[in-house]
C-alpha cells in the first residue's frame, strides 16, 4: 500500500470539558476516495478541523508524507496541499464570486497589484471545470445555497490540492449537481489526489467512495474497503444499535382538505402553482434545488408576497404576505435553514421552544418563566430531546436535536398544517428516523403535512402524495403507489409535458 | 440542464452583471455629488456670496481634515469595527505638534508631521491590540480610549493653549497655501484618499479587510491573518487622525485640549452617508471623503443662510437617515434584480 499523504494517529482533542475526539486514526492515500461517516457529534467535524489546521491536536501525531507536522493555521494546511470545504458557509456575501474563490491568493501583476483580468480568467476556468455557468463578477449575496456550495468547491480547487476534504458537500445539491461534483472527485482521484468525503447519504458514499472510516462517540470504530461493507452494516456501526425501518410512515385516515393553494405565482420564481393538502396526509414537494419549492412554501406562510393567486386555509383566504395571519390560521413552518431562520442560536432551549407561544405564556405582558419551562419540558419529553439543561443556548445542541426544538416550537401552536422544508437535512441517521416517526404519528392524529425534501428515499418513504416541481411549475402529482425514483426524477427534470392539477 | 437553452449566453449575462454592479456603485457616489451640487446651487442662489472663490476655498479646506479622518474610519469600518477615538487622537496630535513647534523653533516641519503621525499610529496600535489580542469589541475599546486620550490631552496641556504667534510662519502657511491653485490641505486629503483607495481596491491586504468585515469566520478559514489586518486598519486610522491633528494646528493656529472634540461622530456620519456599511464588508474611501465634503457643505450653507444652529444638527441627522434609507432601497432593488436573474438562469 502506498504511503499516506496525510495521516492522524491516536489524535485527541477536547474543547473545555468536552472530549470531541478521543481516538482519531485516519490515513489518506493517493488515488483514494475515503468516506467519513458517523452520527452528528461523532467527532467528524473535529477531525476535519484538525486536518484543515483550524484547531490543533491535544495529543497524537499528524503526518504529512510520513513527516510529523503541526498545522498552526489554515494557511499551513493549505501550504501542505490540503483543501477543505467546510460545512458552515465561509463565503463573503459582499464580494464577487471571483474574489471569494481567490481570497488571500489573488493573482498579482505589476507592483503586486491584483490582476483582475487573470483573476476572472482563473475563476471562469474553475467554474467551467465544475460545469456551472456562474458570473464571476456578480456578488455572492443572493446566490442560491447550491450555487454557494459550487463557489466553495471552486475555492477548494483553486490551488492544486493533493488532499480534498469535503464536509457534507452534497447536502444542498440536487441530483445532477451531485453527479457533476462526483465527476470532479473522480478526476482528482485519477490525478492521484486523496479525497475525504463526509456525507449522511449512505447511497452516495457507496457510489463514489473506495474506503470508509466509521466514527462513533469521538472515536474511529471501523476502517474498511467499501466493497467489503453493506449499507446496513455501515449504519449499524455508526449508531451502534439496530435501526428500525428508516421511513416508518403509517397509514392514516385522510380527511377534508386543510389548505388549498390557488394559482400561486411569484414573478421569476414560480408560476401558477395549485394544489391542496388534506388532514392526515403527508404531501411531499419534490424537485431539484432551485425549482422554487422553498419559495412556494415561503409564499404560503406569508414571508414573501405572491404576485398572483391565493391560499385558503379552512375555507378562508389568507391575506398575502402576513406570516402572523398564517400562524393564526393554523400553519406552522419549519424553515430550510435551521441556524439562520429556525432558531435564535444564543437563546436558551426553553426560550426557543416556546417562542411561538409567548402570548399564551404571558400574564399582564410578562412571560412567566415557570410556564415557559413547563411547556418546553413537555415538548422536550415528547420529542425525546437530548439536552443538558433547558437554560442552555440552543446552539449547544447537535443538529438533530436543534431540529427537534424547531419542531417543538411549531407543534406547541397546535397547527392544522405543518410545512417542513428539508426536515432532516444534516441530521444524523438515528435522529432522522425519529423525525420521520414523529411526522407519521402527527399525520395519524390528523395533522396535514407539506414536506419539501431533496432526498428521494425520504420523499418516497414518507409521502402519501408527491408533487413535483420543475423550473417554478408543478409538473406532476404522483400517488404514493405510483411514485418511484424514475417517475419523480423524470418530472423533476421536466420530462413530463402536462401538470396534473 | 434543459434550462440552459432559455438562458442568455454567458457573455451577455456577464456584461449585464457588470452593468448592474457598476450602476449601483455610480448611483451611490453620483447621489452624493448631485446632492452636493444642488446644495451649493441653492445656497448660491439665495446668497450669491457663498459662490465666491474665497468661500468655496474655505469649504474645501474645512472638509479636508474631516475627509482624511473619514478615510481612516473607512478602513476600520469595513472590517466590522469602529474607531470612536479619532477625535481625541486628533486633539492629542494637534497639541503635540503645536507644543513641539513652539518650544523647538528650529525643528524641521516634515519631522513634526512624522512625529504627529507616529503619535496617532501609537494610539491606533493601542486600540488595535485591545481589539485583536484582547478580543474586546471595538465599540467598547475606542469608547474607553475616546475618554482616555482626551484626558491625556487635558493633563498635558494643563489648561494652557498653543497660540498662533508662537508657531513658525512656514508652518501656519501650510494651512492656507496653495500649490498650482489647489490648497495644500486639499492636496494632502486627495493624496491620502487616492493612496488608501488604491490600496483597498488593488492590494491583497486591502481586499482582505473587506473579507474580514463580510464574514470574519470565513476569512479565518480562508487563511486571512485577520488579527494582523485589523491591527493594521486601526494603526492606519490612528496615523491619519495624527496627520489630521498636525493639519488642524497648521490651519487654526490656536490649539487647546478640546481640539477635535466630537469629531468622531461627524466622521462616522460622513462615512455612512458616503455608503460605507456600518456592519462591514462594503464601501469606499471615495464615498466617505465625499460624505465629509457634503456634511461640511451643509453646515457652511446653513450658517451662510443664517439658519439657527439647532437646524444644522437636525439637517445632518436627516441626511444620515436619508442616506441609510437610500442604501436600503438600493440593496432591496439589487437583491430583487439578482433574484430575477438567478431565476432566469435556473429556469
Amino acid at each position: 500500500m502506498s504511503e499516506p499523504i496525510i495521516a492522524l494517529e491516536r489524535a485527541e482533542k477536547s474543547y473545555g470539558a468536552v472530549r470531541a475526539l478521543r481516538g482519531g486514526d485516519i490515513a489518506l492515500r493517493p488515488g483514494e476516495v475515503r468516506a467519513l461517516v458517523g452520527e452528528n457529534g461523532a467527532g467528524k467535524s473535529t477531525l476535519v478541523k484538525l486536518l484543515g489546521g483550524v484547531v490543533r491536536l491535544d495529543t497524537g501525531t499528524m503526518r504529512v508524507d510520513g513527516e510529523a507536522v503541526d498545522f498552526h493555521s489554515p494557511t499551513a494546511a493549505r501550504d501542505a496541499g490540503i483543501a477543505v470545504i467546510y460545512q458552515e458557509p465561509t463565503l463573503f456575501p459582499d464580494l464577487s464570486v471571483a474574489e471569494n474563490v481567490v481570497m488571500g491568493f489573488h493573482p498579482l501583476g505589476a507592483l503586486r497589484r491584483i490582476d483582475r483580468g487573470a483573476m476572472r480568467k482563473e475563476v471562469k476556468g474553475l467554474l467551467d471545470r465544475l460545469g456551472v455557468r456562474l458570473d464571476p463578477d456578480r456578488p455572492v449575496r443572493g446566490l442560491s445555497i447550491a450555487d454557494q456550495q459550487i463557489v466553495e468547491i471552486a475555492k477548494a480547487l483553486s490551488f492544486d490540492a493533493r488532499v480534498l476534504i469535503m464536509d457534507e458537500p452534497t447536502a444542498a445539491l440536487s441530483g445532477n449537481e451531485v453527479e457533476r461534483l462526483f465527476n470532479v472527485v473522480r478526476a482528482l482521484r485519477e490525478e492521484g489526489a486523496a479525497v475525504l468525503f463526509i456525507s449522511h447519504r449512505i447511497e452516495e458514499v457507496f457510489s463514489i467512495c473506495d474506503t470508509a472510516t466509521v466514527m462513533r462517540d469521538g472515536a474511529v470504530v471501523h476502517d474498511a474497503r467499501i466493497a467489503d461493507m453493506t449499507p446496513d452494516d455501515m449504519v449499524r456501526r455508526m449508531v451502534g444499535r439496530e435501526l428500525s425501518a428508516l421511513f416508518p410512515k403509517q397509514d392514516a385516515q385522510v380527511g377534508e382538505p386543510v389548505m388549498k393553494v390557488h394559482r400561486l405565482t411569484r414573478e421569476g420564481v414560480f408560476f401558477d402553482v395549485s394544489f391542496e393538502v388534506r388532514a392526515g396526509e403527508i404531501v411531499a414537494l419534490a424537485g431539484l434545488v432551485g425549482a422554487g419549492r422553498s419559495e412556494v412554501a415561503r409564499a404560503i406562510f406569508g414571508i414573501d408576497k405572491p404576485d398572483a393567486g391565493h391560499v385558503e386555509v379552512g375555507g378562508r383566504t389568507l391575506p398575502p404576505g402576513r406570516p402572523l395571519a398564517a400562524m393564526r390560521a393554523g400553519i406552522g413552518f419549519v424553515p430550510e435553514d435551521r441556524r439562520q431562520q429556525g432558531l435564535v442560536m444564543d437563546l436558551s432551549i426553553a426560550r426557543n421552544a416556546t417562542m411561538t407561544r409567548t402570548g399564551a405564556l404571558a400574564r399582564g405582558g410578562l412571560i412567566r418563566s415557570g410556564a415557559e419551562d413547563r411547556l418546553a419540558k413537555e415538548w422536550a419529553t415528547r420529542l425525546q430531546l437530548k439536552f443538558h439543561r433547558l437554560a442552555d443556548p440552543v446552539g449547544f445542541l447537535s443538529g438533530g436535536n436543534q431540529q427537534k426544538v424547531v419542531l417543538a416550537k411549531w407543534l406547541a401552536t397546535e397547527p392544522k398544517l405543518l410545512i417542513l422544508d428539508e426536515p432532516t437535512r444534516g441530521i444524523d441517521v438515528g435522529t432522522k428516523s425519529e423525525v420521520h416517526r414523529l411526522m407519521s404519528e402527527l399525520a395519524g392524529e390528523g395533522l396535514a403535512v407539506l414536506m419539501i425534501s431533496s432526498e428521494l428515499p425520504e420523499v418516497l418513504g414518507m409521502a402519501d402524495r408527491v408533487l413535483v416541481m420543475h423550473e417554478g411549475r408543478l409538473t406532476a402529482e404522483i400517488a404514493r403507489d405510483d411514485a418511484d425514483e424514475e417517475s419523480v426524477i423524470r418530472a423533476a427534470t421536466g420530462q413530463v409535458q402536462e401538470a396534473a392539477a | 440542464m434543459s434550462a440552459q437553452a432559455a438562458a442568455p449566453p454567458p457573455a451577455a449575462e456577464g456584461a449585464r452583471a457588470r452593468r448592474l454592479t457598476e450602476r449601483v456603485f455610480r448611483v451611490r457616489e453620483l447621489g452624493i455629488i448631485v446632492a452636493f451640487l444642488a446644495l451649493v446651487a441653492v445656497t448660491g442662489i439665495l446668497e450669491p456670496r457663498f459662490l465666491e472663490a474665497g468661500s468655496l476655498r474655505n469649504l474645501a479646506l474645512n472638509a479636508s481634515i474631516f475627509a482624511i479622518l473619514a478615510v481612516g474610519q473607512t478602513l476600520v469600518l469595513v472590517t466590522r469595527n469602529v474607531d470612536l477615538s479619532v477625535g481625541s487622537v486628533l486633539g492629542l496630535s494637534a497639541y503635540f505638534a503645536g507644543d513641539l513647534l513652539s518650544n523647538h523653533q528650529g525643528l524641521p516641519i516634515p519631522v513634526v508631521f512624522l512625529l504627529g503621525i507616529a503619535l496617532g499610529a501609537a494610539c491606533g496600535l493601542f486600540n488595535g491590540i485591545l481589539v485583536t489580542w484582547g478580543q474586546v469589541p471595538a465599540l467598547v475599546v475606542t469608547l474607553g480610549t475616546l475618554y482616555m486620550f482626551r484626558g491625556l490631552a487635558f493633563l498635558w496641556t494643563n489648561g494652557t493653549q498653543v497660540n498662533a504667534e508662537t508657531l513658525p510662519d512656514a508652518f501656519l502657511n501650510l494651512g492656507t497655501d496653495s500649490v498650482l491653485g489647489v490648497p495644500f490641505l486639499v492636496l494632502i486629503a486627495l493624496v491620502v484618499m487616492l493612496a488608501v483607495g488604491q490600496w483597498l481596491r488593488d492590494y491583497r491586504a486591502g481586499r482582505e479587510l473587506y473579507a474580514i468585515g463580510s464574514n470574519p469566520e470565513g476569512a479565518r478559514l480562508a487563511g486571512v491573518r485577520s488579527e494582523r489586518r485589523v491591527l493594521t486598519a486601526f494603526v492606519l486610522a490612528g496615523a491619519l487622525a495624527g496627520l489630521g491633528g498636525v493639519l488642524f494646528t497648521a490651519r487654526f493656529g490656536t490649539v487647546d485640549a478640546t481640539a477635535g472634540f466630537g469629531y468622531e461622530l461627524t466622521v462616522i456620519a460622513a462615512a455612512v452617508v458616503g455608503g460605507v456599511a456600518i456592519f462591514g464588508g462594503a464601501g469606499s474611501v471615495y464615498g466617505a471623503a465625499m460624505g465629509a465634503l457634503l456634511l461640511g457643505t451643509i453646515t457652511s450653507s446653513l450658517i451662510v443662510l443664517k439658519v439657527a444652529a439647532f437646524w444644522q444638527q437636525a439637517a445632518i441627522g436627516a441626511l444620515l437617515l436619508l442616506a441609510i434609507a437610500f442604501d436600503r432601497f438600493v440593496a432591496l432593488r439589487v437583491e430583487a434584480a439578482l433574484r430575477r436573474r438567478s431565476a432566469r438562469r435556473a429556469g
